[in-house]
């Protein structure tokens, strides 16, 4: 399992960078922010958050970078992200574990309905080159250079003010209490359906363009040929021969576009303030509240490493030579 | 062949080596109707960065009695509920989206092209270290990151914002950089410029950069869509700042001030628009880089996949390639060899 230990190595490593990243950036920004938001907040912040800022910051002046970098990482394995101070006095480790699972069902589920639905209609489309399914691309491009965002406005709009099919905004009904009761349930599915199908629209398209263009070039391939010669029926051609080979890349960019589809949701929770991490980032964002945002900066980046992990799996039994060299 | 022919072109003073290859590319690209209509939305869009704030009918922050008026022949894009004319606010808006879009592109083009070739040329440690650096860039997800940064910066202009996305998103072309000039360090021609002493930086600039000039182009625009994308989203969530006028701006006001409840639909519908289009635009010339690439990718012209079987084609006349051979002797799964 060579292959699979260079692959953990590389994540640890990942992971280290990030966490030391965010240590080091409100330490490199000019100014003090602290003293702005003190300022800010004129005199709202209780000494608790002030502390927790100056900790989160490095400006306790006795302690050396070393010892704040120690800290920072001694509070990290106890769990503990600092005091949010919009949500005063919750922690922040708190905030994003409640907001957590709705991100993360409401991704996990697109991200993969979209990669399925990407790579069949790609897997059609490269393989009836010059078809009408060519005609559709422009369609798609388009369609995938609209920002998250701005089509959930629409959605909004249309499915939510014009024709009221789905609620506008939130994660359930305001009327009923977090609970695996049917009724919590379907109303969670309700609000998650019109962001859910936006996040899908979004991201479809780079699937099919790219699995597109894999099946181009794998259907000109000799192997492809030979088993056309072979009388095999088409669709066995096209899926266990020319697909089964065009769809690795695929997978390893499903991997790395896994950081752009979390920004997507991200977004795309900001505009119909559905409860989950993307929403409490915005709130963030908009109080400048600094552990908060650190916070689900620290979570969405393990989040995203942890799927490209999963990523790796998947490769690892899909293509045969990395297992071979692994043997 | 391939040798002489790019011996004879370097022993030439680098000017006279470069014409002819380059002005063919130049008409081959302009065949191409998707890259052509690109150029044309791009070109225009340019045009608006250039003079939009002389055609603009209106001053973007000025308020009139006009309020949240729906588009007509005075406010073709409507107004605000301040009345403000949103026609003008985009039109002023356009300077600063292209601006950052490629400002930021240019700076993570820059840095990937020297972190991706320096370290697909060299190999050896520097490479380890280098793409390992890029490879955790890649992996971290780009925009929180560039939210993170920018929300933290004491003042953020246009200039600062193409600086922090310029330099958080040049790994994916350092990636491919290196990917491509590994393949290209093994070529002939490379080593017959080695064998007769060129320097390292002589062959960097005059034997690998023209062959990965579509890779770099490519690269760069799909940066430039990024680039875009993110600055907006950053202008619409309240990062960046606020009194510059560019389409996220007018997507920030239409939100605060719920244009999507009062139904103004006209306060939002155009930017969007704007950045699709302009989107659209810079992917469909990266479709022309990526078919000129890559020709299989070509589909004028060719009614079918190039493979189709007729009655009378046999495989065998193309015994020139031995994979068919190979493949045709001992059919099976396990004889298929998987693309790198």
């Amino acid at each position: 399992m060579r292959y699979f230990a260079q692959r953990l190595l590389f994540y640890a490593v990942t992971a280290w960078a990030a966490i030391t990243i965010n240590f080091f950036i409100p330490r490199l920004m000019p100014g003090d922010p602290v003293q702005s938001l003190i300022n800010r907040y004129q005199g709202q912040l209780s000494t608790q958050a002030i502390d927790s800022l100056r900790t989160l910051f490095g400006l306790d002046e006795q302690q050396s970078l070393w010892q704040q970098y120690l800290d920072y990482w001694g509070n990290l394995f106890d769990g503990d992200l600092g005091t949010s101070f919009t949500y005063f006095p919750t922690g922040v480790a708190d905030i994003i574990g409640q907001s957590m699972p709705w991100t993360l069902t409401l991704m996990g589920i697109t991200t993969v309905l979209g990669f399925l639905l990407g790579t069949g209609v790609g897997i059609l489309a490269g393989w009836r080159r010059g078809s009408w399914l060519d005609a559709m691309l422009p369609v798609t491009t388009f369609f995938s250079a609209i920002p998250y965002f701005w089509l959930g406005l629409i959605a909004i709009t249309v499915f939510a003010v014009q024709w009221p099919l789905f609620p506008a905004s939130g994660g359930y009904d305001t009327g009923l209490v977090p609970e695996l009761s049917w009724p919590f349930i379907s109303s969670a599915i309700e609000h998650g359906l019109l962001p859910g199908i936006t996040i899908i629209i979004s991201s479809v398209a780079g699937w099919i363009l790219g699995m597109r263009n894999m099946m181009v070039s794998v259907s000109a391939e000799d192997y492809v040929l030979v088993a056309q010669a072979k009388g095999l029926s088409e669709r066995r051609v096209m899926f266990s021969y020319a697909a089964r080979n065009a769809i690795l890349p695929s997978i390893s960019n499903f991997a790395l576009s896994l950081g752009f589809i979390v920004g997507g949701t991200l977004l795309v929770e900001m505009v119909f303030s559905y409860p989950g991490i993307g929403y409490v980032l915005f709130q963030g964002v908009g109080a400048k509240d600094y552990p908060l945002m650190q916070g689900v900066f620290l979570f969405v980046t393990l989040a995203v490493l942890a799927a490209n992990l999963l990523a790796d799996v998947v490769y690892l039994l899909l293509d045969p030579r990395t297992r071979r060299e692994a043997s | 062949m391939t040798t002489a022919q790019q011996a004879t072109e370097a022993a030439l003073p680098p000017d006279g080596a470069e014409l002819r290859p380059r002005r063919r590319d130049r008409f081959r690209f302009l065949r191409n109707g998707k890259t052509l209509t690109g150029l044309i939305i791009l070109g225009v869009f340019a045009v608006l960065a250039v003079a939009g704030s002389w055609l603009a009918p209106y001053d973007p922050s000025a308020r009139s009695e006009a309020l949240l008026e729906a588009p007509s022949w005075s406010h073709p894009f409507g107004t605000t509920q301040t009345g403000q004319d949103i026609f003008s606010q985009i039109l002023v808006g356009t300077r600063g989206v292209l601006l950052v879009g490629f400002l930021a592109a240019l700076i993570a083009t820059v840095l990937g092209v020297l972190i991706g070739v320096t370290s697909g040329y060299l190999g050896g440690i520097g490479d380890d270290v280098l793409s390992s650096v890029s490879n955790v860039f890649l992996v971290i997800p780009g925009l929180p990151l560039i939210i993170i940064i920018t929300s933290f910066l004491p003042e953020t202009s246009d200039w600062t914002i193409a600086l922090v996305i310029g330099l958080t998103s040049w790994a994916w072309g350092a990636r491919v950089l290196r990917a491509q000039t590994l393949s290209l360090r093994g070529r002939d021609y490379v080593q017959a410029a080695r064998a007769t002493g060129e320097s390292t930086w002589r062959i960097i600039v005059f034997e690998l950069l023209p062959n990965l000039t579509p890779v770099i182009a490519s690269g760069f625009i799909g940066t430039v869509v990024f680039a875009v994308l993110s600055e907006v989203t950053l202008a619409f969530i309240g990062v960046a700042s606020i009194s510059d006028w560019n389409w996220g701006t007018v997507l920030f006001w239409a939100q605060s001030n719920q244009a999507l409840a009062q139904n103004a639909w006209w306060w939002f519908v155009p930017a969007g628009l704007c950045i699709a289009l302009l989107g659209t635009a810079l992917s469909l010339i990266n479709f022309g880089i990526d078919e000129f690439i890559n020709p299989r990718l070509r589909s004028q012209g060719r009614p079918g996949r190039s493979v189709r079987m007729r009655v009378g084609f046999t495989p065998v006349v193309r015994a020139g390639r031995p994979g068919a051979d190979a493949a045709a002797g001992t059919p099976g799964k396990d004889e298929k060899e998987p693309r790198p």
